[in-house]
């Protein structure tokens, strides 16, 4: 078979300068593509395209404001998003974020809550903490179920997420719920004064940052350390892993863990940093958009942060689209979508580089 | 009629009535995936389907007519995912993803006024007329789509088996290079398959909107198409497989409400939670460390 | 007087942002804000940043001292109409046995599935009420289901607390049972087996917070009102509902339009316990019906915990 196996070799290789450019080129070129064809089906329903174009600047990206709105969105995003990536560095398709990132919800409140008046702010990290727990021991279950049964990890992940999030609400309504939340169910609450609060200049929770220092540790690990290096090989070529003698198995359910903590972490900042306690409004479908972020990111933890403001700026513009042009919400999905077929379909024109 | 009997009976109803969308979907799914292409995106497919198959049936007064509009918009958007993944470098679970957003868009950007109005419903056969139990009369009304459904999983069972087309789609399905070597052409098998399997998750759409629970709004599928699809897998990619798989995901569906009738309403978010639970735990007893991607197609990118 | 509109928005910090345009880009004063989760704390919040903008909140619960004077709450008391369909129903209901299909066990449903209890039960004390929860506000497959699975235990007359009742109605009229509608009239779609349905009338408390806006009057923070008032109406009597039936519900409604409360011990629990004693009468406005947590006598079932 010779020397080094094919995967490891393309993981080492550095590209061409010519290379670098283009795979910034096309997917701008793209998303131009997409914004073209979004803008004849806007034609086709009747609307001015230039009017719907500025209207989605305008709502998203013209002003602080704006601005503001568009990071609040893509904050949840960006932690769904490597909820997605993570794994699927090590080649596998986990779907379930919305039901870990609601663990994650749930077990924060419940770590946070109590500790409030011994640790004080700390009770928000332990919170945190918990959350990531939660979470990727959720998703860990997932990788054991594919590592030593074989089990595909987007079935079980989707059934394992449509669990949680049943046992979400059942703890919620039951055994976890703050008698007093009579009309909407949800947890004992953080005080506002103890939640995480905004990043000073901006109107948005720290949970952004930490979104954004997620993503860069992750890119980083995955590009630079050794644990990274071998999920990918894992992920690339999983008989030449085994072959050089990686543990396949383990590599596995470490990445859907890691998934697992991002999803959960999500979670945990809804309730720390946003609503203060679980309840159904944590459920807003954050995992699932994720899945979408991640993969028009193409799995890369650094793209996700571009992507998911991408993806906060369309849906802040949505509100604006609606007040304004009388459209329905419905408009910004189709915008994702004909962005992210646009995308995919650019890929074909990348030349031929690591997958 | 004793507490038991109420939930079997409910069971047995909702196997009839919530598999057939599943049953459907699963089985496109089928044919998509055995020749080698995952087509993630039949949530989108399913629900526009449903929409285009309401629409057309309020406006037209035929419930058929609607169907043949949801099949026809499948069809389009299954070819739009198989001409997708024709060109290089192209993930298919990705395309899935955008095709499920886009269908899911324009779905409900169409069917924003079609909420309200009634359409036209497709007819059912009282199988249970025999019976005096009105509960079980009501379990036996069949709807035709049920048979439809079935009779083409016993047809594609033997299909794959016993047919050049079968054989065809079953070897571009397991390696696209003897394949090649045959002269088979992959990529308009693929397409086509793809098409075809998109062409069945809008008519399992349109049962949604036309029959059960016989209306359009936007929360007409929670997840339901992209579960269907992760049915296959559980099935082992075979058609009687996937009716079997239905048949317990429906079943299972209907004893959440069987069981507050008769007054069990302790955990009821988690009684709702049966069908994924049974489905995890048919799948955890039925498999081992070798057995589990047995089936699988060699080709599709997800097992390999 | 312009009026803008937005839907979809979640629940979540979204609605903050949502609201912040309103006033910022659309030079909103008047805010109304329709779905439960966005009163707090995401409406108070905005409420507190902006004080010279009024926001009305419907369902929530304003609490002088406790929330800021230009954000308010208003709702109507529909368990009133539900009430009367109850009457309806019970002189309807053959098999003695009513259904209700409800979203979530929280006190609004709570009252809506006992005071159409306590309707149908003023007829005859032997009627009973099943319930099934579906776990959310619009899930038709399960509402389906939950509609199916009651006409089976033998309830002829269903009724239902969700977000959109046509599931519920068009599967009960389906299998030949009658209906009771919720929220607005649902008779185009059930033309046999329609009997009545308890409705919002929104112009009215919309009509009263406008005109203080308009007029400079003092926000109106804690907005309530029922049948008397004409927050809440009730859809024409349908073709099913005989005439001795359409008598009692004439009746039990020009009692609601008198103000008289439904509320009047003793009334009793369905675990055997007394939540109105004899001799008191809880006005419908009383705040601690807001927070229900009980199903009457007569109704079958329990809330899930």
């Amino acid at each position: 078979m010779g020397s080094t196996p094919d995967a490891v070799v393309s993981a080492r290789r550095t590209p061409p300068p010519s290379e670098a450019v283009l795979r910034w080129v096309v997917p701008l070129g793209s998303i131009a593509a997409g914004l073209l064809a979004f803008g004849a089906f806007v034609l086709a329903i009747g609307h001015d395209p230039t009017e719907v174009y500025s209207t989605i600047y305008e709502g998203g990206f013209a002003t602080a404001f704006a601005w503001n709105n568009t990071l609040l969105r893509a904050a949840p995003l960006i932690l769904a998003g490597l909820a997605v990536a993570i794994p699927a560095q090590a080649g596998l398709v986990v779907i379930g974020g919305e039901g870990a990132l609601a663990l994650g919800a749930l077990c924060a409140s419940a770590a946070a809550v109590p500790l409030l008046p011994t640790l004080g702010a700390g009770a928000l990290l332990a919170g945190a903490l918990a959350g990531m727990a939660g979470g990727a021991a959720w998703f860990a279950l997932v990788g054991v179920l594919r590592a030593h049964r074989g089990l595909n990890e987007t079935i079980t992940s989707l059934l394992l997420s449509y669990i949680a999030i049943a046992v979400f609400n059942h703890t919620v309504e039951g055994p976890l719920r703050d008698p007093s939340s009579l009309n909407k169910p949800s947890t004992l609450p953080l005080p506002p004064q103890s939640m995480l609060g905004a990043i000073p200049g901006l109107d948005v929770h720290w949970g952004l940052a930490i979104g954004v220092l997620a993503c860069a540790v992750a890119q980083l690990a995955l590009s630079r350390g050794t644990g990274g290096f071998a999920l990918r090989v894992a992920g690339g070529n999983p008989r030449a892993a085994l072959l050089v003698g990686l543990p396949v198995g383990a590599l596995i359910v470490v990445g859907c863990a890691l998934g697992g903590a991002a999803a959960g972490l999500a979670g945990a900042i809804e309730v720390i940093a946003v609503h203060g306690a679980a309840s159904a409004s944590v459920l807003a479908g954050y995992g699932t958009l994720g899945i979408l972020v991640a993969f028009m990111a193409r799995q890369q933890p650094l793209a996700i942060v571009p992507v998911a403001i991408l993806m906060g700026g369309i849906s802040a513009a949505g509100s604006l689209l609606q007040r304004r042009l009388e459209l329905p919400d419905a408009t910004t999905m189709v915008l994702q979508g004909l962005l992210f077929v646009a995308i995919l379909a650019g890929e074909a024109l990348l030349p031929r580089a690591r997958r | 009629m004793d507490a038991v009997t109420t939930v079997l009976i409910a069971v047995l109803g909702g196997a009839i009535r919530v598999s057939t969308p599943f049953l459907f979907v699963s089985l496109g799914e089928c044919i998509t995936e055995k020749s080698g292409r995952i087509n993630l995106g039949l949530e989108g497919t399913m629900v526009f389907g449903a929409m285009s198959a309401y629409a057309i049936a309020y406006h037209s007064g035929s419930p058929w007519l609607g169907v043949l509009a949801a099949a026809a918009a499948g069809v389009g958007f299954g070819a739009v995912h198989g001409l997708l993944c024709s060109l290089p470098r192209v993930n298919d679970t990705a395309v899935g993803i955008s095709l499920i957003v886009l269908g899911l868009g324009l779905a409900f950007f169409l069917g924003r006024d079609y909420v309200q109005p009634t359409a036209p419903r497709l007819p059912s056969i009282p199988l249970g007329s025999w019976s005096e139990n009105p509960a079980l009369r009501a379990a036996l009304q069949i709807n035709v789509l049920f048979v439809i459904g079935l009779a083409l999983a016993v047809v594609l069972h033997w299909a794959f088996r016993n047919t050049r087309w079968g054989l065809r789609v079953r070897t571009v399905g397991d390696s696209a290079d003897a394949a090649r070597a045959l002269g088979l052409p992959v990529v308009r098998t693929r397409v086509l398959a793809t098409a075809l399997g998109g062409c069945l998750g809008g008519v399992g759409g349109a049962y949604l909107s036309l029959y059960y629970p016989g209306s359009w709004n936007e929360s007409l599928s929670s997840g339901q198409g992209v579960m269907a699809v992760a049915l296959v897998i559980f099935a082992r990619w075979s058609p009687l497989g996937c009716f079997r798989a239905s048949l317990i995901f429906g079943g299972a569906s209907s004893i959440g409400p069987a069981l507050q009738a008769v007054g069990i309403q302790a955990g009821y978010h988690l009684w709702n939670a049966a069908p994924y639970v049974l489905t995890l735990a048919i799948m955890l007893i039925g498999t081992s460390t070798s057995r589990a991607t047995i089936g699988a197609p060699g080709e599709l990118s997800m097992t390999r | 007087m312009k009026v803008v509109e937005e839907e979809k928005v979640p629940e979540t910090v979204a609605v903050q942002k949502t609201m912040e345009t309103m006033i910022n880009q659309d030079k909103a004063t008047l805010i109304f804000a329709t779905s439960f989760g966005y009163f707090d704390p995401h409406m108070l919040r905005i409420a507190e940043k902006y004080p010279k903008v009024r926001f009305a909140h419907g369902g929530g619960m304003w609490t002088e001292g406790k929330h800021p004077r230009n954000a308010g709450s208003y709702f109507g008391y529909i368990d009133g109409g539900q009430y009367v369909s109850g009457v309806i129903a019970g002189h309807m209901s053959k098999s003695k046995r009513l259904g209700f299909v409800a979203a979530k066990p929280i006190p609004q449903v709570l009252r809506n599935i006992n005071a159409f209890t306590m309707g149908a039960r003023s007829v005859d004390p032997s009627i009973t009420t099943r319930v099934i929860f579906t776990g959310d506000w619009s899930m038709p497959v399960k509402e389906a289901e939950a509609t199916n699975s009651l006409i089976d235990q033998g309830v002829n007359v269903v009724n239902c607390h969700v977000d959109g009742p046509k599931v519920v109605i068009e599967t009960a009229e389906k299998r030949g049972i009658m209906s009771c509608g919720y929220h607005a009239s649902q008779a185009a779609l059930a033309p046999k087996g329609y009997l009545t349905g308890a409705e919002w009338d929104w112009a009215t408390p919309y009509g009263m917070l406008v005109e203080a806006a308009r007029s400079g009057k003092p926000h109106l923070n804690f907005l309530r009102g029922g049948l008397k008032e004409g927050f809440v109406k009730m859809s024409a009597w349908g073709a099913a509902a005989s005439p001795k039936a359409r008598q009692a519900g004439d009746a039990a409604l020009a009692s609601m339009k008198k103000g008289d409360s439904i509320f009047k011990g003793p009334l009793k629990d369905n675990k055997g316990g007394t939540v109105i004693p004899a001799g008191t009468t809880l006005e419908m406005t009383n705040v601690e019906l807001e927070k229900m947590n009980y199903l009457v006598e007569g109704v079958l079932g329990s809330i899930p915990s």
